[in-house]
């Protein structure tokens, strides 16, 4: 079936972050052996920061939850050849949305949760849609209109947020009302992680839009216009509204992950809301090979990186640089993965015959 | 016999393909040797191998008697071994000198280029040659026929003893194709040898001293030119007798069915490249169409199936106007479309043969349950059509992108023909495909038309226009220059027509 790979290719697929894994781990040994570290205690320290308990591993899947979103933004993105960066403004843009609607007072749960969510969503969508169009009616590449987009929205958001949203001198936005809550974890478990079922939505998605990608015309179209625009084109398939089509759930889905930090984590939109998710996402869509299940085991090993960092810092003493350094080799490693192909002969095709 | 070239037992083995197999070969001083074989027979690998390229897992290669390793094109080169590619190799903003010396720039010792030795050694050279090349002219102001021999002039610039000659007629009209002839007489007769790869097995009738036939990697045999023929030619190539000449009952014409009237557009560029096209096709009639590459034929193409937008004119199909629609709306009209350019437009490379049988079609029944893709019936769609059109490998699941020519083509016949089209639109529909497909591929191409549906046959091979048309359209520079019954039509005419001279004097 369409999508669906045989183990041949999967291994093909997957050796290759996995080797890059490696390497950056066998890097990192030799930085941290260079430094004077011991690279036993900085590793054990690293994993049991990301996994040493109930609370650890709730705080890691919390930090891979906004990366699940961020790496599908630029996934879907791509699957229809487009490159989305804009991702971290998406996210913004979508967050501010939701802390704003999430303050409306009076308004059932049962409305008022989806509806912050939907809002969320439509605010990336929105966000994106003059990238999309000057991209599908002008050509316009998207990298730079994307790019671009980020830096307005950083102004635009922290004078809605600061000006016209939060209290005078406070620097953070009203907390939103109870009824636009993520439903967190720690209600039932005892723990203090602010896991919420942002999480699951997450989880919810990523099959979602392997679904789409897939199973359905919309996504045979998409990728068909990502794969060959001029083929899609004689196949009657629109590459214009296709392009629109992706940019727009391309930048709901980051939308959608800045509505679990307002509504799952913050409560509120604040200043510092994202640690550059919508950035990370690139990596991890990298690292994930634009596959939904992919992402989410990159999303993750960065997630697990990430709240281990402090953890390793902490107990080893190695500075929290060290994880940057794993995480920027991981992504030059796969970047890079000509390299592997060629040392491994994975790809040794050729020209067959004639 | 002095050979010049030998290659012995040559072996070459990829991973899972065996490209050569004990292939043998001599070359001879001052003949042309034509090597023949279908598409994946292993011509190009074998070329490869004597230029270096490859190196060959077994056999010897003995140049003048003398057993060398050639390590990569410029060894070859400095053997004396020269390559014109199919595909030309050259700098279009460059002038002709600029091309030839490109890797071997003469300069004054002081990183100047100094040219002026190089023009002169080019003009002794096309003029001992007759190849009649202006070495200041740039590249992109000369015509294609004048660009393959600036490459012929590029091997000769290095001293090359040995040309090899990889599909050269393909772009050629039919009177640059004797041209050619002449000028690799000329180099034959001055002690040149020639290989001479093409699988037109006219040509090599023609212009051969002996052919070696591949097949599925192996050298089947080599034989005297004069004491072969056609047929024996064929059968040697596909490994079992080959109908050679298109079986063809007599047309069963109906009511007009294809109406294209005053039709004006512009290609990429905003040029105009129709001018006033018209033209008319009746139920059970082929019209081929005829005509140096881009003479415009590419964007009469693209207009009748939505692929470029008209400036202005008709074009009907059974009463309904369908100019400026969409391509979707065109199909949807059950106009068929063989595009000239597979890997472009007819594939998506990275589907499946499964995917790519429902290009086009996927979104409605029965392969489309609202938006979800029904697979049950895309698979019992592949697996109907794979045997019926023999599209090998036989399995669904593999990449479009891992096919040979052929079979890749047989995917968008198996497509478009299934559709069941009123109108088909054929283009350059055998182009890079073996016999054995061209064969199957003619035959359907007949059966539509025999089924009383109307046939636009775009090729720029005559011999394929003349055996399966009707009637014949030959297009110079945006026009219809003229439209001949086939039965009128000889190769000279058709020629003459290409090159933008009239028969009759009436233009536009």
């Amino acid at each position: 079936m369409a999508g669906d790979m045989n183990s041949k290719e999967l291994l093909k697929e997957i050796s290759i972050p996995l080797l890059a894994i490696l390497s950056s781990f066998i890097i990192g040994t030799l930085i941290v052996i260079a430094s004077g570290y011991d690279p036993i205690a900085t590793y054990g320290a690293l994993l049991q920061g990301a996994f040493g308990g109930l609370n650890s591993i709730a705080d890691t899947l919390l930090a891979a939850t906004p990366l699940i979103f961020t790496g599908l933004t630029v996934a879907f993105a791509y699957r229809c050849g487009l490159f989305n960066i804009g991702g971290e403004g998406q996210l913004l843009v979508g967050g501010l949305t939701a802390a704003w609607i999430g303050t409306f007072k009076g308004v059932p749960m049962i409305i008022h949760l989806p509806l912050t969510l939907l809002a969320a969503m439509v605010a990336g969508a929105l966000w994106v849609a003059i990238p999309a169009i000057l991209k599908a009616k002008l050509g316009v590449h998207e990298v730079i209109t994307t790019i671009m987009f980020n830096y307005i929205s950083y102004s635009l958001v922290a004078y809605f947020s600061l000006k016209v949203l939060a209290k005078p001198g406070s620097i953070q936005t009203p907390d939103i009302e109870p009824s636009a809550y993520l439903w967190r974890f720690s209600n039932v478990l005892d723990m203090y992680s602010y896991l919420n079922i942002g999480f699951l939505i997450g989880l919810i998605v990523l099959f979602v839009i392997y679904y789409l990608l897939w199973k359905t015309t919309i996504g045979y179209e998409i990728r068909a216009v990502g794969i060959s625009p001029d083929a899609a084109e004689y196949g009657g398939i629109s590459a214009a509204r296709n392009i629109i089509l992706a940019m727009l759930i391309s930048g709901a889905l980051a939308g959608l992950g800045g509505a679990e930090r307002a509504m799952g984590l913050f409560h509120n939109y604040r200043n510092g809301f994202s640690a550059e998710y919508g950035f990370t996402g690139i990596a991890v869509a990298l690292l994930g090979r634009n596959h939904p299940l992919g992402i989410f085991l990159a999303a993750l090993l960065f997630g697990a990186l990430s709240n281990g960092q402090d953890y390793m810092n902490m107990l080893a003493g190695v500075p929290v640089d060290l994880v940057t350094i794993l995480q920027a080799v991981i992504i030059l490693f796969v970047a890079a993965d000509l390299l592997f192909r060629r040392v491994l002969a994975l790809k040794p095709e050729g020209r067959k015959g004639e | 016999m002095d050979a010049v070239l030998e290659m012995k037992n040559i072996t070459k083995e990829f991973p899972g393909v065996l490209a050569n197999d004990n292939v043998n070969l001599d070359l001879r001083k001052g003949e042309i040797h034509a090597l023949v074989g279908e598409n994946g027979a292993g011509k190009s690998t074998l070329m490869s191998v004597l230029f270096g390229i490859y190196q060959p897992t077994k056999g010897k290669i003995l140049y003048k008697g003398e057993e060398l390793r050639i390590g990569g094109p410029n060894d070859a080169i400095d053997l004396g071994i020269g390559m014109v590619h199919q595909h030309f190799m050259l700098v279009h903003t460059l002038t002709v000198a600029e091309n030839i010396v490109l890797g071997s720039e003469p300069s004054n010792g002081r990183g100047r280029l100094t040219l002026s030795k190089a023009i002169d050694k080019i003009k002794s050279l096309s003029d001992e040659y007759g190849l009649d090349v202006d070495p200041n002219a740039k590249v992109k102001d000369i015509p294609v026929g004048m660009q393959q021999r600036v490459e012929i002039l590029k091997a000769l610039y290095r001293d090359a003893e040995i040309l090899i000659l990889d599909e050269p007629t393909a772009v050629l009209t039919p009177q640059e194709v004797k041209g050619l002839y002449k000028i690799m007489n000329t180099l034959t007769e001055q002690g040149k040898s020639i290989i001479f790869i093409t699988h037109k097995l006219k040509e090599v009738l023609t212009v051969s001293d002996r052919i070696t036939v591949l097949r599925k990697g192996k050298s089947i045999g080599t034989v005297n030119t004069a004491e072969t023929s056609e047929t024996e030619l064929a059968e040697m190539m596909v490994g079992r007798k080959v109908i050679l000449k298109v079986e063809k009952k007599p047309a069963k014409f109906g009511a007009t069915k294809v109406e294209v009237k005053n039709l004006k557009a512009s290609n990429a560029r905003g040029m105009l490249a129709l001018d006033n096209v018209s033209f008319e096709i009746r139920e059970g009639e082929i019209l081929g169409v005829a005509g140096v590459e881009g003479n415009g034929q590419t964007e009469l193409v693209e207009v009748l199936t939505g692929l470029r937008a008209a400036n202005s004119g008709v074009f009907k199909l059974e009463g309904q106007n369908l100019l400026n629609e969409t391509a979707r709306k065109i199909k949807e009209a059950k106009i068929a479309h063989v595009p000239e350019d597979r890997h472009k437009h007819g594939l998506v490379l990275d589907y499946s043969i499964e995917d790519n049988l429902i290009l086009g079609y996927h979104y409605k029944q029965p392969f489309a349950k609202g938006l979800n893709l029904d697979f049950n019936s895309m698979a019992e769609h592949a697996d109907r059509l794979i045997p019926e059109y023999d599209i090998r490998p036989r399995n669904k699941e593999i990449l479009a992108r891992s096919l040979s020519g052929g079979n890749q083509q047989k995917i968008i016949i198996a497509r478009e023909f299934d559709m069941g089209p009123e109108f088909l639109i054929a283009s350059q529909p055998t182009r890079g495909v073996d016999i054995g497909a061209i064969e199957f591929i003619h035959k359907r191409i007949i059966e539509q038309r025999d089924q009383g549906k109307a046939v636009l046959l775009v090729s720029a091979e005559l011999s394929e226009i003349m055996s399966l048309s009707d009637r014949i359209a030959v297009m110079y520079e945006g026009r219809i220059v003229d439209i001949l019954d086939a039965k009128e039509a000889t190769e000279e005419k058709l020629g003459l027509l290409m090159a933008g001279s009239t028969i009759r004097s009436s233009e536009g």
